[in-house]
């Protein structure tokens, strides 16, 4: 069944009044980011979406999330067609976007405040979660007492509090350092591999997106759609070894193999890029 | 492929009204403190006050102008013990309480709809502005016009010196919440109301209280300035009455118990803020 349906989706940003781009030789003060993406995620998937820089991925989630809207085309989740947050999505953030005011534990209660839910059972839910990620302990410690690594598990317990059917992750693990990235890999996994909810997540690491996903999806250069589906089964679950296995490398030339041509495409219109970063 | 890991991080842009250092002089005075600045400025401030004692009792300075501050100190204590001086006290401290409780309750709220909303922003500014620079005192006479001589005119010039330090730091803390912290708050489904109370608030309180510190500076100044131009009492008349008087002993006692005041204001806004953003402090290294 599918979870998440995206039809036609095209994205066009208006610049500021003054400001132009030279597209294809002309100039505009318009950007079209998203030319008609289709794109359908059955329940529990887990996605990967990669691309050049450029390719609209963070615009596409802040789509499906319901944060921007689409300038053509619609998202439906479960059926129903999305114009603003759902409270069955969850959204991480490649700079952890933690309240530097509210403890960690306190950063996890938030989502279930503004959910509405009864004060004992938000306590209970947070230090489930931050227990899951292994911060206990960690409950009183304000953002900025805590490492890259473990400010980006409380992001992610925070997201899940409040039990989302939809995770998106943009780039969550891309400011952290190699080593602390794998192993925030694999802890994501063992914990989706318990809750099963539906994962779209951006990345710009071809490896990154091959160990975690079921599917890949690569999208082209500006204007992004989609450019190919990559299945990828690797058996579950999955363990670090994997990357240095046969597969997993025939995986990561077929996916360059996909992107190489569009991360050159995008090489050239960088110049384009300042006007619609994020 | 290189990662974008830019971070719009908190102050960095700072909008045109609050062009001003409004902040950051307090910021200074916080790190002057406590790291032995005091024990290092103790020599210089005896010389000073000995300088005080000596200079008229060696004829260097007329006595009649510049008392001994021992004999200055005899004065403090003949006003301390008639209770004239607590008289005074309570009722200056009391005007610039009020004058300065009225602007937080006008200045916050307002400074929050200039802050978040461009073009409340837009309408508002050139009069903010207009009004932010003119004196308050060129203003008393105006105030003692409308008001009268009483308790009005003075609770309305503490509350035109603190108004203004206050709304220009709400808008200037309102602006520079991260808008990443406001994605995500509105990611995780935040009504209005409150990203407002629990997201725009608590981000622009470290930058409101350093504005509340120049505030109340501002409003217990201009409640002294005007006590001395138009009061029957406050420590301002105090000081200015025995000027006329020339009863020099209690004008400088006068003076120096403003001075006092204004320490301990100050020391107690610093201790305020530093438990009011505690959650700034410091960062230590924690294992991944």
């Amino acid at each position: 069944m599918d979870r998440i349906v995206v039809s036609g989706i095209r994205k066009t940003f208006q610049l500021k009044p003054g400001q132009y781009v030279t597209v294809d030789g002309e100039e505009t003060d318009r950007v079209t980011v998203l030319d008609g993406v289709d794109l359908n995620i059955r329940k529990g998937e887990f996605i990967t979406l990669v691309g050049p820089s450029g390719s609209g991925k963070s615009v596409l989630l802040d789509i499906i999330g319901g944060l921007t809207q689409a300038s053509k085309g619609i998202v439906q989740l479960d059926g129903t067609t999305i114009t603003r947050p759902d409270p069955k999505t969850g959204y991480v953030f490649q700079q952890y976007a933690l309240f530097p005011w509210r403890t960690a534990l306190s950063n996890i209660e938030y989502a279930l405040e503004v959910r509405g839910v009864p004060k004992r059972e938000r306590s209970d839910r947070a230090r489930y979660f931050l227990a899951l990620f292994g911060l206990s302990g960690f409950e009183d410690r304000y953002p900025n007492q805590l490492s890259g690594g473990m400010q980006q598990r409380v992001a992610i317990a925070r997201a899940l509090a409040s039990n989302p059917e939809v995770l998106l992750m943009d780039e969550p693990f891309a400011a952290l350092d190699a080593q602390t990235r794998e192993i925030l890999q694999s802890e994501l996994l063992k914990i989706w591999e318990k809750i099963n909810t539906t994962v779209i997540f951006v990345t710009h690491s071809i490896d990154e997106a091959i160990y975690l996903a079921d599917r890949i999806v690569v999208m082209t250069a500006r204007p992004g759609t989609v450019k190919e589906i990559i299945d990828i089964d690797l058996p579950r679950p999955r363990d670090g070894d994997i990357r240095s296995s046969t597969e997993f490398n025939a995986h990561r030339a077929r996916v360059w193999e996909a992107l190489r041509d569009e991360v050159n495409k995008a090489q050239k219109d960088w110049a384009l890029s300042p006007a619609y970063a994020n | 492929m290189a990662y974008i890991s830019e971070k719009p991080g908190i102050g960095i842009r700072l909008p045109s009204i609050a062009a001003s250092s409004a902040a950051r002089p307090a910021r200074k005075h916080k790190t002057a403190r406590g790291d032995g600045t005091f024990s290092y400025g103790l020599p210089l401030l005896i010389l000073f006050f000995l300088l005080w004692e000596i200079a008229p009792r060696l004829g260097w300075l007329n006595p009649i102008f510049f008392p001994p501050l021992s004999d200055v100190c005899r004065s403090w204590i003949g006003l301390a013990e008639s209770g004239v001086l607590a008289k005074h006290i309570g009722i200056s401290l009391q005007r610039a309480a009020i004058g300065f409780g009225l602007a937080t309750i006008v200045a916050v709220p307002l400074g929050f709809l200039m802050g978040r909303y461009s073009l409340f922003e837009k309408i508002s500014d050139l009069l903010v502005q207009t009004l932010r620079n003119t004196s308050q005192f060129a203003l008393l006479p105006v105030f003692i016009l409308l008001l009268g001589i009483g308790e009005a005119s003075k609770i309305a010039i503490t509350f035109y010196s603190s108004v203004f330090f206050l709304l220009v730091n709400t808008i200037s803390g309102v602006k520079a919440v991260d808008p990443l912290l406001l994605k995500a708050a509105r990611s995780m489904g935040t009504s209005d109301l409150d990203l407002f109370r629990k997201v725009i608030l608590p981000a622009s309180i470290p930058s409101i209280v350093a504005g509340a510190r120049l505030a109340v500076k501002s409003s217990i100044f201009a409640v002294i300035g005007a006590e001395m131009l138009a009061a029957k009492s406050g420590l301002g008349y105090l000081i200015q009455q025995s000027q006329l008087m020339m009863e020099t002993g209690d004008m400088y006692a006068g003076i120096l118990t403003m001075t006092l005041i204004g320490l301990i204001v100050n020391y107690l806004l610093v201790w305020f803020e530093r438990w009011a953003t505690s959650w700034k402090g410091q960062s230590d290294t924690s294992p991944h």
